[in-house]
């Protein structure tokens, strides 16, 4: 297959390639380049010359060397075995390549993505036979691909037609027939998994409304600015102010029911972290490793920027795939600055004109398209599914004007906006509850409304408008300091620094603290909502501020996150009622 | 084209052909035209009138030119004598472990007049990424005496911890003083250090040679220096050159290597300088837009490996150009290395030494290398909680800038002491000064007493009762 020649090199000068004598390339083509046969696609065609991007190191490359073609566009192999793989961004297993070529990653080197060797249980769908009508997403039977995800067989979009034969239950591995069907007198062979190409989004029945949150256990993201399942959201901010580690912290505890994390031009350590801790983790709605749920797409920073661009693709394909089985997919880009920063590069080296900092003016339409491929589906079969997408920014010197989070800010509906300040004393999440926002607030109160209840929504808005009047009551106090301030005005302050520390702070590496269930976030702050009302009250009655500090339960509230587990609905009772008692005995003692 | 399989063969019959004469010279770069087909990235020996070797390689190959880098620079060569040779592979370093002690150049030519060491092995000076599955994850603790690192921003060994300084400060004391003191508790090991020197003065050379000389290490250490006065070209490859000997020792011989780089800053001017004359659109500041993949080529050769021994720590200085930690080179670097030792001026001012800024400083890998088992239980809560009591201080400052120290609470006044203690005691130690990690955790809570008991959120309440209480203090 790999013996058409399309043409040979003119020239090199990077991951971007000449070649002459070119006569029947397809454009966005696969390609292999040179004796080594590395991997690349053509991305511009003009006369007899294509423009090429090689997704390894050109080193060794020559003129008149070689190039093969494919006959078909870079794609991904979607089937059983996908979970709990580790890929770099052009879908290449790499802990196959490690036991091919040792610790370093070899050039030319290729493996299939899904393993040909492994015997996958198939179970057919009931009730479907020859002579049924098929078409696009029927599901045409299961496969347990770990314990807690079933992997449902589906015809590829783009077949239709009446099934001649099915598999029966037994033993497969990947490439064996699933099925025949017959398309209009053509016999297809469907395997047991199917390719599809990576710049194109998987088709859908049509795109629903999105109404349901994407719990992250988060308090500052479940509360104040929360992410709908089959939304888009965007994390910038400059280094240190623990990007990746939210992201991290939203891959091990959030709701969806398969991640895919993209480490896009990061670092490798990273990817070793996740690798080494994600199978010890546990999910605590499945009781399983977290591991069995994820999929990891890695290029990291000193892997060939071409394979960076082409690693967001490749994880949002995979994401839709697991989408159209009617799951719920939340995808971690981190990060998609250096997927642009790799189309500024190619760009460049193409010599095409700038637009801001470099950047090509075709930006937005990439990005645009990216997070365009969320979204809240009923999928082919049937069913509903979601593709959540989170997309880290890393804005040099962390200015939010730059071009990059500029667009992104333009096409997400959520933005949670790190703080350098808050990440420099290490209050992490180190997201701004001033930068923030999130659109999803309104689509999602009526489910907040039932799940959490309406005084949820209430408390929501009032914590947020206190946060508001600290900040002017802050400027204050920076003229003038606080003693300037009347007790009522303090007691917000204080209020506020409570809820920065004891609710919007969250300790990831705390066994009680890393995550919090709804009814915990629910029942802290309406309990700090509790302590402002009766306390403001008790300050109108007289009472100074000084004592209601003093009381010994103000300092349980700061620690409530971490010594009240997740469930634990008794301790926060008795925690408001100690609050209760605490005011009232000020207040008797006052009315004196 | 005709016949593929006899140009394929012909290009290795012909590498290593020599071309006389070149058809244009411009800064480092050198073209010529009508050559055979040559590789990308190959290695170049250009022979001078007076048959001078010096070396280069392949920036740009056509069917029509190829431009060629010289890492000595372009002077004294003309266009018709010149002689260019190609190699055919991408420029190698012979490794040995007798390499040790030696003094040698960018290109790993020795300057101290001794002979070339005899290679056990040639390597590609670019290296390979390494597969992430293969990586170890860093985490052991490596003590290094100071306070503000072992405390606040713990180093592990494997990791890539650069120095953000400015011209004047004293990182390359807090280098040296790193490179004498740092052990692993509790282990006797192998070590070397692998000093690359771009574009720094000869004194600072001098200065690091010096003081290994003195701690008595200098046989374990490979210096690559390719000082101010050499040609700015071949800084572009003195990093990738000592990081290929540092990754022959720790991976092939399991040592662990310390590598230490300075300065960054002139590595990337070299970036800039070659960028701009081979006419790139630049990005920020000048630079090229591959800065960041560049610089992570450098950075991401750290780590440790599944299956071998050793481990390569990474101690990059650079100084920040005006300060200004979001000039370019910091601000990429910082997105790659793991964490940052920035130095603050004010400090510095105050004549405190190390004068690292409290807040800014991190270290990502301290998470996992700090703790039970490791340094102490109260290792992570005692650091979040200083990092977040010393962050107050700095609001408390401000305030009291603009109101006067005496009309602060109590409260604040409070902190203002506990700042005071930080400074002057836990980060000033001075440059012969090697705490434990005990001594350098004790301390940390001698400053917190005094501060209420509290107004300490971070810590438990067992810590508290242990350390906090347990010994006589100035807390309530």
């Amino acid at each position: 297959m790999a013996e058409r020649i399309i043409g040979q090199i003119k020239r090199v000068n990077g991951p971007v390639i000449e070649v002459k004598n070119v006569s029947d390339a397809l454009n966005m083509e696969l390609i292999h380049v040179g004796e080594a046969k590395l991997i690349g696609e053509v991305i511009k065609l003009h006369d007899d010359r294509a423009v090429i991007q090689v997704y390894e190191d050109a080193t060794g490359l020559s003129p008149e060397d070689n190039v093969y073609g494919s006959g078909g566009p870079l794609s991904v192999e979607l089937g059983p075995g996908l979970i709990g793989t580790i890929y770099d961004g052009i879908q290449r297993p790499l802990d196959v390549l490690r036991d091919m070529s040792g610790s370093y990653i070899e050039k030319g080197i290729n493996a299939p993505s899904l393993s040909r060797d492994k015997k996958w249980h198939f179970v057919p769908t009931e009730g479907l036979a020859a002579g049924a009508e098929v078409k696009g997403g029927q599901v045409l039977g299961t496969v347990q691909e770990t314990s807690s995800i079933c992997h449902k067989i589906m015809v590829p979009p783009d077949v239709k037609g009446v099934l001649k034969s099915l598999s029966s239950e037994g033993d497969y591995t990947v490439d064996e027939a699933a099925a025949v069907v017959d398309c209009d007198g053509v016999e297809k062979e469907i395997a047991f998994y199917q390719k599809w190409p990576i710049r194109v989004p998987r088709p859908v029945g049509q795109r629903l409304p999105l109404n349901i949150p994407l719990i992250t256990g988060q308090r500052v993201i479940d509360t104040l600015f929360p992410l709908a399942k089959g939304g888009t959201v965007a994390i910038p901010g400059g280094f240190g102010t623990g990007k990746t580690m939210t992201q991290h912290a939203i891959a091990k505890w959030c709701d969806a029911d398969i991640i895919v994390y993209v480490g896009c031009g990061e670092r490798g350590n990273e990817m070793t972290d996740v690798l080494t801790e994600f199978p010890e983790l546990i999910d605590p709605r499945t009781g399983k490793s977290l591991m069995e749920r994820t999929v990891l797409i890695a290029n990291t920073s000193n892997m060939p920027v071409s394979a960076r661009e082409a690693s967001i693709y490749t994880g949002v394909t995979i994401a839709e795939y697991f989408r159209d089985m009617g799951l719920h997919v939340a995808i971690m880009a981190d990060s998609t600055s250096r997927w642009a920063e790799a189309l500024r590069e190619l760009s460049g080296r193409m010599e095409e004109m700038p637009a801001e900092e470099g950047f090509p003016a075709y930006l937005p339409t990439r990005i645009a398209e990216f997070y365009e491929r969320a979204g809240y589906m009923q999928t082919l079969c049937g069913q509903e599914g979601s593709v959540s997408i989170i997309g880290a920014v890393s804005p040099p010197g962390g200015d939010f004007s730059e071009p990059v989070t500029q667009h992104t800010k333009r096409f997400v509906r959520c933005f949670w906006g790190l703080d350098k300040q808050l990440a420099n004393a290490r209050h992490y999440p180190a997201i701004s509850w001033l930068d923030s926002y999130s659109e999803y607030v309104s689509d999602l109160s009526g489910y907040f409304a039932r799940v959490a209840g309406e005084d949820f929504i209430s408390d929501r808005e009032e914590m947020m408008e206190l946060l508001q009047k600290e900040v002017r009551l802050q400027q204050v106090v920076k003229l003038v300091g606080p003693d300037a301030l009347p007790d009522s005005q303090r007691f917000i302050i204080e209020i506020c620094s409570l809820f920065k520390n004891g609710f919007l702070q969250q300790n990831a590496f705390d066994d009680i603290d890393k995550f919090s269930t709804m009814e915990k976030q629910k029942a802290m702050l309406n309990l700090i909502l509790q302590y402002y009302k009766r306390g403001a009250d008790a300050i109108k009655k007289g009472i100074p501020l000084s004592k209601i500090r003093k009381m010994p339960v103000a300092s349980e509230l700061v620690k409530m996150k971490l010594t009240i587990a997740n469930g634990d609905a008794d301790s926060f009772d008795k925690l408001a009622l100690a609050l209760e008692k605490g005011i009232s005995k000020l207040e008797a003692l006052y009315a004196e | 084209m005709q016949n593929n399989e006899a140009s394929f063969a012909d290009k290795k019959y012909i590498s290593g052909r020599e071309y006389v004469g070149v058809n244009r010279i411009e800064g480092s770069l050198v073209v010529v035209k009508k050559t055979h087909p040559v590789g990308y990235q190959e290695l170049v020996e250009v022979l001078d009138r007076n048959g001078n070797i010096r070396r280069g390689i392949v920036l740009d190959t056509s069917d029509t030119a190829v431009t060629v880098q010289i890492f000595e620079g372009t002077t004294g060569l003309d266009m018709p004598h010149t002689k260019v040779r190609f190699m055919g592979e991408p420029l190698k370093l012979g490794v040995s472990e007798k390499m040790l002690g030696r003094v040698f150049n960018g290109l790993g030519i020795p300057k101290d007049g001794g002979p070339v060491p005899v290679a056990e092995k040639e390597e590609d000076v670019n290296g390979r990424p390494i597969n992430p599955t293969s990586r170890i994850y860093p985490r052991d603790f490596i003590q290094t005496g100071i306070s503000v690192i072992d405390g606040m921003n713990t180093l592990i060994r494997g990791q890539k911890l650069p120095i953000f300084s400015g011209n004047g400060m004293p990182h390359n004391e807090l280098a040296a003083q790193i490179a004498r003191q740092a052990r692993i508790l509790g282990e006797e090991t192998n070590f070397a250090v692998v000093f690359a020197a771009m574009g720094v003065k000869n004194d600072v050379a001098r200065f690091f040679i010096k003081s290994f000389e003195e701690s008595g290490v200098l046989s374990n250490v490979a210096l690559f220096l390719s000082l101010a006065d050499e040609p700015s070209i071949e800084r572009m490859i003195t990093p990738r050159t000592a990081l290929t000997l540092a990754e022959y020792l720790a991976y092939d011989k399991g040592m662990h290597v310390l590598v230490i780089m300075t300065d960054m800053a002139n590595y990337c001017e070299s970036l800039r300088e070659i960028s701009t004359q081979r006419g790139e659109i630049p990005s920020r500041k000048g630079y090229p837009g591959y800065l960041y993949s560049n610089l992570a080529e450098i950075y991401e050769r750290s780590g440790m490996i599944e299956g071998c021994k050793g481990s390569i720590t990474q101690l990059p200085i650079l100084t920040m150009p005006n300060d200004d930690i979001t000039h370019p080179i910091p601000d990429l670097s910082g997105y790659i290395t793991e964490g940052q030792i920035v130095f603050d001026r004010e400090m510095h001012g105050k004549s405190l030494y190390p004068p690292v800024a409290g807040l800014p400083s991190l270290s990502r890998l301290m998470k996992d290398g700090i703790g039970e088992g490791m340094t102490r239980k109260d290792h992570p809560h005692l650091s979040s909680q200083l990092f977040a009591s010393y962050s107050y201080v700095k609001d408390v400052r401000n305030l009291a800038s603009v109101i006067g120290e005496e009309e602060l609470t109590p409260l604040d006044k409070r902190y203002m002491e506990f700042g005071e203690k930080f400074e002057r005691e836990f980060v000033n130690q001075g440059m012969t000064s090697n705490r434990t990690i005990e001594e350098t955790l004790d301390l940390g809570w001698d400053c917190l007493r005094l501060l209420p008991r509290e107004e300490l959120h971070r810590v438990t309440e067992e810590e508290l009762v242990e350390y906090y209480d347990s010994r006589e203090g100035i807390g309530d």
